[in-house]
């Protein structure tokens, strides 16, 4: 029912998705695969493929592929696939709300304001960088503050040098990765200051964007104060204790004039949180069940914008199971129109297991598991909460312990994969949980 | 430029400076503005509380207790006429200790005879109803319904918008030098040229110290007070529903917490005096004591829900009082110093005042100005998509399509409206973003500053895209293209 104040419903589809980027074309092509009719993706962006055209190096696809691709060639295989398959997609088209009966209201230059009614949603939105405001880094406002993709864009997609004289926070990817792209484009990146002490980006890029350019990481240190009224000329850089206080006397200022930020991401929820889906604290995404649904029935949530993923081609995987579980909804609550079931809650609930994080386990994905909605195997996805060397990952399903695997190192940069056969979910009942744990080696 | 002569040369375009233009501009005499940066409302004006005081503050008697008040009043009427944002949220200044019952008492005493309407205390249980997280401390409030808070940025850009479509004139990137005295008239030298006026205002802010004593003897001075600011996200924005100050206590003196026009939740000011005159960092120890001192009014603040902290400069006079009039060893200089908090809630009221000093002055030249015949009180804002029904922004659209393409995803701000601002004035990326909001949501311009550098670029064709600046002179983005050898080595 429209009211005055709402626009009306333009047109219903099978499956919508919001955001056009490496998850929603993932999960869009696995839906049409799946067999929804209509699937149509909502892009704020002039283009598909999100961030990926902006990751002009290369590393991508080598689990989808088995082959080396640069961010915009990894893109362009799923916008051919997206095409082949009559997805529909409308770009420049910004999403103003969600509601949790399964409606968004969207706007775009061509049609104003408009609404879609989707017999299932998938939630593709994406993280962003957590700015300068968020550290709470002193000292002055001046151009030449940048968070790592933002300079990445203005390098990569409008080809202009956002600086000369580099100091980058954080070792986060996009931090390694720009340390090499300025370099290799005639800027000079004095150093890398991390303030924890190891890093946040992956092994491989340390070795290939700091190591190979001799970029010294400095560990345990972050930026003090930032100087400059117009444009920056130099940062404060200090050593930090262990509860990541600066250290009087370890200031040392670096002259400079640019900072990048790579600080950390937050998967982009506001559309969620207005629709009132449950938000997990520490992953900042959505809580979703095995099927990767979010409290709200019908709504689904995959790739950055249900946690922050370090490779793209988990972020496929897992939003292809999302487009596939969205498509099954859809389908089957098109054939239930004529006589609707109460839709079931996809967490709580019996029939319903919550995934507990023990020692040395955080950010698992999903929070719920219902054994009778898992097809082959139960996928977890999770992080460690610190450096950890010869230690076990273990699973218990309900007290019984069903995978177990040595790492000779695990560090919080590194997504983990657990996949569990559905049927040693089978024996769960009544309180029981499913446990992720480190062990002793 | 150099063969008119001014009726009168404004010196500063900040709130207390483009209020004087408005009013000025009701007459028909020819005046000019000369602003050192590249937009208006860049010093104290940007950086403050956004606060529009009830007027219980200041000591009965002193011009800043009757021009807040009166201020106050023309506030709501203004906020329409020029169509800026203002909300009456009204404010409390919370009592935390029973110990100062009778402090609290004295400032609604004082309220009352500055004439502010309205004031009440309220006790414990009204207060929790009104105010549910105030600190557990607190045991009562004064509520003044008169406060409300305001979009700073808006104001002085409407003020300024307004003045120059009745005919005020407007110099940017024109930082006086010197005022001299010639031939009956002022010379203000200015941005390496010079003008000549029968009257000056000077309304420098944290800089009208030094504006005042090149034409007089009797020494100003002006100490800049720094107060430092956190600017939550959204999200917590309705954390308080009122303006909430707290009493000093022994324990030290509290910092308020608002919500803005905006929606954000702004804590602060710190308060330290600085030399330096361009000091707007921020520094460890003040944004720490932000933090640390909100606790005293407010509980449960989400901090890590920050996306800015900045901070701003008051021209603070150590006699704590606005200095505005004519100098009577200087004819036709009329200062309009010391204009620190509550400068911007007075800036109606200042603005009226300075003009008629200026009026008055130019009278006594046998300059008497009459009524502008064709003066336009009324100034069209920028829309604001947040605001706006489905059907009105659908109209936009088929207008201009642009308005259908969102730039800034956090704040909602669309293409239209940037090109709009450019259009009418905005040549920084900081320029943008007072007058639409752009760049000022959670991702603090992350995705869509390269997008509004462009759009500036498209807009005036003298400034490239690798020459956008974010906030005029040296500011620029970029240094230059890539693989390109640095020009110095």
């Amino acid at each position: 029912m429209a009211s005055s104040s709402e626009p009306m419903v333009s047109r219903s589809v099978d499956v919508l998705v919001v955001g056009g980027g490496s998850a929603g074309l993932a999960a869009a092509i696995s839906a049409r695969k799946r067999g929804a009719r209509s699937v149509l993706i909502l892009e704020r962006d002039g283009r598909l493929g999100g961030i990926l055209n902006q990751c002009v190096h290369n590393g991508f696809g080598l689990h989808t592929f088995n082959e080396e691709l640069t961010g915009p060639e990894y893109a362009a295989r799923y916008v051919e696939r997206a095409r082949e398959l009559k997805v529909e997609y409308l770009l420049n088209t910004t999403v103003l709300s969600l509601s949790a009966d399964r409606e968004v209201v969207a706007v775009n230059a061509r049609d104003g304001v408009f609404r879609v009614a989707a017999g299932s949603i998938v939630l593709a939105m994406g993280c962003r960088e957590r700015p300068r405001g968020a550290l709470d880094i002193p000292g002055t406002r001046p151009a030449g503050v940048y968070t790592a993709g933002t300079a990445q864009r203005l390098v990569n997609v409008d080809g202009f040098l956002p600086g000369r004289e580099v100091v980058i926070l954080g070792s986060g990817d996009i931090g390694l990765i720009m340390a090499r792209r300025l370099t290799l484009e005639g800027a000079h990146v004095s150093c890398v200051c991390e303030i924890m002490p190891y890093s946040g980006g992956l092994k491989r890029n340390i070795v290939q964007c700091l190591e190979d350019f001799g970029i010294p990481l400095l560990l345990s240190h972050t930026v003090v104060n930032v100087e400059g009224a117009e444009r920056v000329q130099a940062v404060t850089i200090a050593q930090v204790d262990e509860d990541l206080r600066p250290i009087a006397g370890t200031e040392r200022r670096v002259p400079c004039d640019t900072l990048l930020l790579s600080v950390g991401l937050l998967p982009e929820n506001e559309l969620a949180q207005q629709a009132g889906i449950d938000i997990n604290p520490t992953t900042h995404g959505a809580r979703v069940n095995e099927s990767l649904e979010t409290s709200a029935p019908g709504i689904f949530a995959c790739g950055n914008v249900l946690h922050v993923h370090d490779l793209v081609d988990y972020v496929s995987e897992e939003s292809a199971h999302a487009g596939s579980c969205a498509a099954r909804f859809a389908l089957r609550a098109a054939i239930e129109k004529d006589a609707p079931s109460a839709p079931t809650a996809p967490m709580s609930g019996e029939g319903s297991f919550p995934v507990e994080c023990a020692r040395g386990v955080r950010c698992a994905v999903p929070s719920f598991v219902r054994p009778s909605a898992v097809e082959d195997a139960l996928t977890l996805r999770f992080r460690v909460d610190a450096v950890y060397r010869d230690v076990c990952v273990s699973v218990y399903v309900g007290g019984r312990r069903v995978s177990h695997r040595r790492h000779v190192a695990l560090v919080p940069a590194e997504m983990l994969t657990v996949r569990i056969r559905a049927s040693y979910l089978e024996g769960l009942s009544g309180d029981d949980v499913i446990t992720i744990a480190l062990e002793e080696g | 430029m150099e063969d008119v002569i001014w009726d009168c040369v404004i010196v500063g375009a900040g709130a207390s400076g483009c209020a004087a233009a408005r009013e000025l501009s009701r007459t028909d005499g020819r005046y000019l503005v000369l602003e050192a940066a590249d937009d208006v409302g860049c010093g104290t004006s940007k950086a403050n509380s956004a606060i529009v005081h009830a007027g219980f503050d200041a000591h009965p008697g002193t011009l800043m207790a009757r021009l807040n008040v009166e201020g106050n009043a023309l506030f709501p009427g203004l906020a329409q006429e020029l169509d800026f944002a203002f909300m009456p949220v009204g404010s409390l200044v919370v009592c935390t200790c029973e110990d100062q019952r009778p402090a609290l008492e004295a400032l609604l005493e004082r309220g009352r005879s500055n004439g502010v309407p309205g004031l009440r205390v309220v006790e414990k249980d009204e207060l929790r109803r009104m105010e549910p997280n105030v600190s557990d401390a607190a045991t009562c409030a004064l509520w003044a319904p008169t406060a409300g808070i305001c979009d700073p940025f808006g104001l002085v850009i409407a003020l300024f918008e307004n003045a120059r479509q009745n005919g005020v004139g407007f110099s940017f990137g024109s930082r006086v030098e010197s005022v001299e005295r010639e031939g009956g008239l002022w010379l203000v030298h200015a941005g390496g040229g010079v003008v000549r006026s029968r009257c000056v205002v000077n309304a420098a802010g944290v800089y009208a110290d030094q504006i005042h004593n090149m034409v007089s003897p009797h020494r100003m001075v002006i100490v800049p007070r720094r107060g430092e600011y956190e600017l939550l996200d959204t999200s917590a924005g309705s954390h308080v529903r009122h303006t909430v100050f707290t009493l000093p206590t022994k324990m030290g003196k509290g910092v308020l917490v608002t919500p803005t026009v905006h929606g954000n939740l702004l804590v602060g000011p710190t308060a330290d005096d600085v030399d330096d005159r361009e000091g707007t960092q921020t520094t460890a120890a003040g944004l720490g004591a932000v933090r640390c001192r909100s606790a005293l009014g407010v509980r449960d603040i989400p901090f890590r829900e920050v996306i800015a902290s900045f901070s701003g400069l008051r021209a603070h006079r150590p006699e704590h009082d606005f200095a505005i009039g004519e100098l009577p060893e200087a004819p036709g200089f009329v200062d309009c110093a010391g204009i620190e908090s509550p400068g911007l809630t007075a800036c109606p009221a200042i603005g009226r005042m300075v003009a008629s000093e200026v009026l008055r002055a130019l009278a006594r030249m046998g300059r008497a100005r009459g009524p502008r015949p064709d003066f336009q009180p009324r100034r069209r804002g920028y829309v604001n998509l947040n605001c706006i029904s489905p059907e009105e922004w659908n109209e936009l659209i088929a207008r201009d399509p642009s308005y259908g393409n969102i730039v800034c995803r956090c704040c909602l701000v669309s293409e239209g409206q940037i090109r709009e601002a450019c259009r009418r004035g905005a040549r920084s990326v900081d320029a943008v973003k007072r007058r639409t909001g752009a760049t000022m949501g959670r991702c603090q311009g992350g995705f869509c500053c390269p997008r509004i550098m462009q759009i500036i670029s498209q807009e005036h064709p003298d400034i490239p895209f690798a020459m956008v600046t974010k906030k005029g002179g040296a500011s620029r983005y970029l240094a230059g293209n890539t693989k390109e050898v640095a020009p110095h080595g």
